[in-house]
């Protein structure tokens, strides 16, 4: 009546639809195909179609590289931050990416994938992160500009993933959702204050806007005509919105918070269009994501490289953790005894 | 080390958001004991108040029912409309009941 076979109550269940009889198979794709058109959530031991685990499973675990990746760009800020005030906010933020990844990584597990296998596949370069975090951070405004625009560009993304139609992933968003909003606000926040300081300051504000525009409109992914698995996606509800309509968003979002900075963003066609009520834009160049996806950015060497160190660095600290365990374990264990 | 393949093993997490309330699942992660668990656990999914109590369960020793298992398992309780006081037809006008 009831069973703890597989590791996790709420995951990696076995998966039995290999050894399916047809008729069973449609039985369960039928019950699949209306939980989904119900609009309800599909949980760990749910029958889901191999593709489904797939997609997600690719998905969830970019994500949780991409926070963990993401920790660096900022991170090299800490011990720099020009106040205690800002090294402090700064830790917090960080710290949160860290909590991001790790709720990821746990809901990739529901699905039996194996955290220690997804961290070798992001060191050896196998699966990806977010394009945005191998570009460089070469002065303090960039980390108020990554908490504007890419944090800012997150929240797009993930606030519609709130309801994406896998339990796990969506009530991991809902935690990631809620901490977003002090990461843009804390980014906003700092740039105002530059651009209350000197020329220089200001002059330094323009210059990481200037950089980070076009790479944070490339967080949202190729153009929709050349993304052929969004539609999947969209139809399984893991995807709520395209490419194109959640940057079209982060766009007509961001102009206003631009000019109430007093900073121009570096875009020529940039203006409202009254028909439409929205604004157009240009096109960022698909050709530099394609290429900094595939792993010659500015940083990708260092990004992975640093990540694949601190794995490595910290095996010591895991086996004695796992001894120290285990000799308490055998001291119970005896205590029991006598 | 415990766990599969040299991993430490994997643990459910339980929050109390605020007395009165029950324990609620917020996820799991992994640890290499209870104690270590408890402490990850309020790094991970307490970092802004959002508990007073934590539960930290090894994943293997919890029982679980199984989805396909669903219509049976649950049957018992399908047909007992009587366990529900909307079951009994009372009159209008007798008081507080
Ligand atoms: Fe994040
Ligand atoms: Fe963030």
């Amino acid at each position: 009546m009831s069973s703890s076979a597989s590791p996790s109550p709420d995951g990696a269940a076995e998966r039995p639809q290999e050894r399916l009889h047809p008729q069973e198979h449609t039985h369960l794709q039928e019950h699949f195909d209306r939980t989904i058109a119900k609009d309800q959530r599909i949980e760990p031991r749910d029958w889901m179609p191999e593709g489904y685990r797939k997609t997600l499973v690719r998905q969830i675990a970019q994500h949780a590289h991409s926070e963990i990746i993401g920790m660096q760009p900022e991170g090299d800020w800490i011990t720099r931050a020009p106040s205690l005030r800002r090294k402090a906010i700064l830790f917090a933020k960080v710290q949160d990416e860290a909590g991001h990844g790790l709720y990821l990584y746990s809901a990739a597990e529901t699905l039996g994938a194996d955290r220690q296998d997804l961290t070798e596949r992001l060191i050896e370069g196998r699966q990806k992160y977010s394009s945005i975090f191998n570009y460089p951070t070469p002065t303090f405004a960039d980390v108020g500009v990554i908490g504007w625009f890419v944090d800012g560009a997150a929240i797009c993304n993930q606030v519609p993933l709130c309801r994406s139609s896998y339990g796990p992933y969506a009530r991991a968003m809902v935690r990631v959702c809620k901490e977003e909003s002090f990461h843009q606000r804390q980014g906003y926040e700092l740039l105002m204050t530059m651009m209350r300081g000197t020329e220089e300051q200001r002059a330094m504000v323009q210059d990481a806007v200037d950089r980070w525009w076009w790479p944070s409109l490339m967080m949202f992914g190729p153009p929709d005509e050349d993304s052929p698995n969004s539609a999947q996606s969209m139809a399984w509800r893991i995807k709520r919105h395209s490419n194109d309509e959640l940057r079209q968003k982060f766009v007509d979002m961001t102009v206003p918070q631009a000019e109430k900075l007093g900073v121009t963003l570096p875009d020529p066609e940039l203006r409202w269009n009254e028909e439409r009520g929205q604004h157009d834009f240009g096109r960022p160049d698909f050709t530099e994501l394609m290429r900094v996806i595939k792993g010659d950015g500015p940083c990708n060497a260092e990004r992975v490289g640093r990540r694949r160190t601190a794995h490595e660095e910290g095996a010591w600290v895991r086996e004695a953790a796992a001894a120290h365990a285990a000799k308490q374990a055998r001291r119970e264990e005896k205590e029991h005894a006598a | 080390m415990s766990g599969t393949n040299g991993q430490w093993p994997l643990y459910e997490i339980f929050v109390r958001s605020k007395r009165g309330l029950n324990h609620v699942h917020v996820g799991s992660l992994r640890a290499a004991d209870d104690r270590m668990a408890l402490t990850h656990a309020r790094d991970l999914y307490t970092r802004r108040n959002e508990g007073v109590s934590v539960w930290a369960v090894r994943s293997d020793d919890i029982a679980a029912s199984t989805p396909d298992e669903k219509d049976p398992f649950f049957e018992p309780s399908g047909d007992k409309v009587y366990r529900h006081p909307t079951f009994y037809d009372i009159p209008a006008d007798v008081p507080h009941i």
